[in-house]
């Protein structure tokens, strides 16, 4: 969501910010795994960005902007006290180069809920990235931004999320049943 | 270009972020490899599950009319606010000094506001039960720490023979910008050392000095383009015992 400088003169908060709601929640209850806790969290994530929307520079982008709110508000939260931020990307997770389960099977077999379930087993900083990217279809840029990383640590922080992932999906079928 | 360095490139061609030219050319590669062509499908359908899997929560009605709400409140107040500056020629003098005298009180509420932020992180951060990312006394192994973590670097104190001991360091935010926040004792009180450029958002508009904070004890100073603020519900002496040996190290 890029604005120009004379459309955000006249557009108000309400204008940007609402119709992110929907997203913005889903993305809360993903970090924080818990109704209550995404619910504060979105709303002190309005409210900050409401108080600071003087500081949100026209012709920026206000999505990667709000997202960089809730993120952060999330990482000084209760539950973002228990996350260690990561920034050592490359001694970081060690992930496995190889699943057990052939690539061709592991997505064809893997259900709506596998996939949701291997997500919750992933670190956040693998989820949120893999959410950014793939759910709100943030580019690259827009996805460094919201995270404060450089664009060449996306890239590898994301190979390693999706890697992370299909191990994750692997062990969930192998653990669980097939059942389509 | 060998198979293996196609597939390095199929993430960023999957996420439509390679330049277009070479995504022809890694679009004709697929059409002619039947392995990278299998690995990309692969690609596309991971990333089409977890579009799909990451749809998954909906916020209750309550909350969307909570947040409405709130938001149109404070523009009918923005709106109002707006009202004080056309009037600004028929006021005159009398209302310059109205609006001298409400920046005043805007910049002092600003000022509590960065506080009362600083407050809750201080007491949000020692009831979680990890309060620190890096455990260490020694501030040889916690200042490096930070290093890459935050945008600045700073010099922390030598504390032998003194009643202060560092517990550790994480990485903190205030209005959106990276600092460092450091845990010292002093006789069982915990007190929070923030650090943040100082330039940064509503940073720019503190004053230096000594404050109280829902009833912690506050100073806060700038030095070599930094934010330094110390709180704690130590005594107001403890906190400027250890605001001098901050401002005097390095």
């Amino acid at each position: 969501m890029r604005v120009s400088e004379d459309r955000t003169s006249a557009a108000s908060f309400a204008d940007l910010a609402l119709p992110l709601f929907d997203q913005l929640y889903n993305f809360a209850h993903w970090l924080t795994q818990d109704r209550a806790e995404a619910e504060d969290l979105v709303q002190e994530t309005y409210a900050r960005a409401l108080r600071g929307f003087s500081s949100f520079h026209a012709g920026t982008n206000f999505q990667a902007w709000i997202y960089r709110i809730l993120r952060n508000s999330f990482l000084n939260s209760r539950a973002g006290l228990k996350v260690t931020v990561v920034i050592d990307e490359e001694g970081g997770d060690a992930v496995p180069a190889v699943s057990s389960t052939p690539e061709s099977l592991l997505i064809d077999q893997a259900t709506h809920e596998m996939v949701q379930q291997a997500l919750e087993t992933l670190p956040v900083h693998f989820r949120e990235i893999l959410l950014l990217c793939d759910v709100e279809d943030m580019s690259y840029k827009e996805i460094a931004e919201t995270l404060s990383i450089p664009a060449g640590t996306v890239m590898s922080r994301l190979s390693r999320a999706r890697k992370a992932l299909r191990i994750a999906l692997s062990e969930k079928m192998q653990g669980g049943g097939r059942g389509l | 270009m060998a198979c293996n360095e196609w597939r390095d490139k199929l993430d960023s061609y999957v996420d439509g972020e390679l330049m277009s030219s070479e995504a022809a050319t890694l679009g004709a590669h697929l059409r002619s490899c039947a392995e990278c062509a299998a690995d990309g499908l692969q690609r596309v359908q991971m990333k089409r599950a977890v579009q799909v899997a990451g749809k998954r929560y909906e916020p209750s009605v309550d909350l969307r009319n909570k947040i409405t709400k709130s938001i149109e409140v404070k523009s009918h107040r923005g709106i109002a606010a707006k009202w004080k500056f056309v009037l600004i020629p028929a006021l005159g003098l009398l209302a310059v000094a109205f609006l001298l005298t409400s920046y005043l009180g805007s910049a002092r509420a600003e000022q509590q506001r960065v506080y009362s932020e600083l407050a809750d992180l201080h007491v949000a951060t020692l009831a979680s039960s990890t309060q620190v990312d890096v455990l260490s006394t020694d501030r040889h192994t916690v200042k490096p720490w930070f290093q890459g973590k935050v945008p600045f670097t700073f010099n922390l104190p030598d504390l032998p023979g003194s009643e202060f001991s560092l517990l550790g360091g994480r990485v903190a935010y205030l209005e959106q910008v990276s600092g460092a926040h450091l845990i010292y004792q002093v006789r069982k009180h915990e007190i929070s050392v923030f650090i943040f450029p100082d330039r940064e958002g509503a940073m720019r508009s503190l004053s230096s000095g000594t404050a109280n904070a829902a009833s912690f004890n506050l100073q806060t100073w700038t030095k070599n383009g930094l934010r330094y603020f110390v709180i704690g519900d130590a005594s107001g002496e403890d906190i400027k015992t250890l605001g001098r040996l901050l401002q005097n190290a390095g």
